[in-house]
């Protein structure tokens, strides 16, 4: 790798980055505009943000989408992490194809068809559609990417300590919470975001799945959204942006000075020997 | 689930003789799985069971709507199976189903313009997606080993954050009176607005914008695996950049541009969001035509055959995808 980028590549990654994050920070930098016209510049002001703490639907809508989202990430974590355990180690069993397929199929699968397939299920065994319908339907969906996620933790990673703490004689279930599972928490841990954001994030199914008094946020901009441009929506955008980027700072410096730790332990260790 | 002829013989080996306990594994067990038949067959059974209840199952009944007639009930199809009646309710259902719904789809023109269109746009913007993200990714393969981790973080990020939003934000951008528009025309390129929003170019635009960061992943993890000294040989032996870049780099990137393509077209095919709020009425796009089927005009049976042929068309570049990436997986191991 040369030391220095040239000239072609430095262009390539500026122009890049600016068509990723331009349009976000105009949609930030308008959801301060004094205007109530999104795309002329009035002055500064946070009276949109004020506005936002008086809406009381957006507010219960948003404290629904919370609550789906962390009950939603944390049972597909759950699962996404037995999944990968599945698809890392079990090696062959009956079904294997089929069972990849359906971890695989859903994290391309048009979100029309998963939403429309899940509520004609919920209709089928006549459940009422609201709260548990919008989880599932997040959580099944979810636990692929965690899966995914958990996955490629595990094929990268040690199996001689594993190998070790079984010849010692502890008991696979132990040697999974005591040697795994603190091996692949960081994979387990961003699985874990990834399945909150991807259920606070989701249109599409939840609409198909929502039933009276489940509206979620994402349900509600659209509503907003579809009868226009409003500094009031940006500002909801803005905050969400916020929050989803201190989570994401967040976890990557926590994983990164987990490695550090273990970087060092495994320093200390070597150095006793 | 299990094999029970390697289950037996595990069983009769550990009566005999105890050998040391890694070697009454099979190879590819690993001492994760709680050892003996149930501990496995319950690991396995538990994702197994929910994926095949909530996501095959619901296929299997989109299937039978889709032969269903649209009727003014609740729920709006006919015939409902009689459970209560066991099998003979089912057989009773099934005398009634029938394709006029899939005729239907052929015979109103609609259907037939809304999944070439798709395809189209989405086989398009799969193809500029590539062209944005190739010079992108090997810009961050090549940037100084310390600027990478800040750099994938910064293609991971917008992913995280809202694709709503994302979408929502070329709104402003695309309007005829937005930000783009009165750009150009300070700067004296146009003296007219274009319109943008509300054609299918406002549609290429939001699918590559949000669906860059599937391309560039793959093609980076692709792009900054490749052994740089095969670039330095074909250098030193006077092949020319473009013919290296064409006869070594992308060769080696393909398994990054394969997966890369696959994650933006599959979706981009049923997306919509993006051509809802960014296509306008003008923008036929089958995501939303199932969407309009459904909620507008409330005929289930015909969303759900529009569903279902829509999952035919994608099963073939799905199933391509899924042995792509296991193949790249265990590659990986």
């Amino acid at each position: 790798m040369p030391s220095k980028p040239s000239w072609f590549n430095l262009t390539s990654l500026v122009l890049g980055f600016s068509f990723l994050y331009l349009p976000i920070v105009i949609l930030i930098v308008f959801s301060f505009n004094e205007s109530r016209l999104v795309t002329v510049w009035a002055g500064f002001s946070t009276k949109w943000y004020a506005a936002l703490l008086q809406n009381e639907q957006l507010l219960e809508a948003a404290w629904v989408t919370f609550r789906i989202g962390l009950t939603s990430a944390t049972l597909a974590t759950v699962l996404g992490t037995l999944a990968a355990l599945v698809l890392a180690r079990q090696g062959r069993f009956f079904g294997r194809t089929l069972f990849s397929g359906m971890i695989y199929a859903p994290l391309v699968m048009p979100e029309v068809i998963l939403g429309l397939s899940l509520l004609l299920l919920f209709v089928a065994i006549d459940q009422n559609r609201g709260f548990w319908t919008i989880m599932i339907a997040h959580t099944t969906f979810s636990m692929c990417y965690v899966a995914i996620v958990v996955q490629s933790r595990l094929s990268g990673f040690d199996r001689s300590l594993e190998e070790a703490a079984m010849d010692l004689g502890c008991p696979p279930v132990r040697t999974f919470f005591r040697i795994t599972l603190p091996q692949i928490l960081p994979g387990v841990l961003a699985g874990w975001m990834l399945a909150f954001t991807l259920s606070l994030d989701d249109l599409v199914i939840a609409s198909f799945n929502s039933g009276p008094g489940s509206t979620t946020l994402p349900m509600k901009i659209y509503s907003q959204v579809r009868l226009g441009v409003t500094p009031e929506i940006n500002a909801i955008c803005t905050i969400l942006v916020v929050i989803v980027t201190i989570g994401v700072i967040l976890a990557s410096l926590l994983t990164k000075r987990q490695r550090f730790k273990r970087m060092e332990e495994e320093r200390l260790a070597a150095a006793h020997l | 689930m299990t094999d029970p002829n390697l289950s037996s013989t595990d069983l009769l080996r550990s009566e005999t003789i105890p050998p040391p306990r890694h070697e009454l594994q099979e190879p590819e067990n690993s001492p994760t799985n709680p050892t003996g038949k149930w501990g496995r067959f319950a690991l396995i059974c538990v994702p197994y069971v929910w994926l095949l209840l909530f996501f095959l199952v619901p296929f299997v009944i989109v299937a039978k709507i889709s032969l269903s007639e649209a009727a003014v009930s609740i729920p709006p199809y006919l015939p409902v199976i009689d459970w209560g009646r066991g099998l003979l309710g089912l057989w009773e259902a099934a005398q009634r189903w029938s394709l006029d719904n899939y005729i239907w789809l052929t015979e109103d023109d609609l259907y037939w313009r809304a999944y070439v269109s798709s395809l189209q746009i989405a086989f398009i913007s799969t193809l500029l997606t590539l062209l944005v993200g190739f010079p992108l990714a090997y810009g961050m393969a090549r940037a100084p080993r310390s600027w990478q981790p800040t750099l994938v973080m910064m293609v991971i990020l917008p992913f995280w954050t809202s694709f709503l939003i994302r979408v929502y934000a070329w709104i402003g951008i695309l309007k005829t009176d937005g930000l783009l528009n009165q750009a150009l025309i300070a700067i004296g390129i146009i003296s007219e607005p274009l319109v943008i929003l509300n054609t299918s170019i406002a549609v290429y635009i939001g699918i590559i914008y949000s669906y860059l960061p599937f391309m560039v992943l793959p093609l980076y993890s692709s792009l900054e695996k490749l052994d740089t000294t095969l670039i330095e040989a074909a250098e030193d032996l006077g092949c020319p950049p473009w013919k290296t870049f064409w006869r070594v780099t992308v060769p080696l990137a393909m398994p990054g541009v394969i997966a890369g393509c696959f994650l933006v077209f599959i979706p981009a095919v049923g997306e919509f969001v993006i051509p809802d709020l960014l296509g306008g009425s003008s923008t036929l796009m089958i995501g939303k035509t199932l969407w309009v089927e459904f909620f507008s005009n409330r005929d289930w049976p015909v969303a759900s055959a529009v569903a279902i042929v829509l999952l035919v068309l994608l099963v073939i570049p799905i199933l391509l995808f899924q042995r792509h990436e296991t193949r790249r997986n265990e590659g990986d191991m």
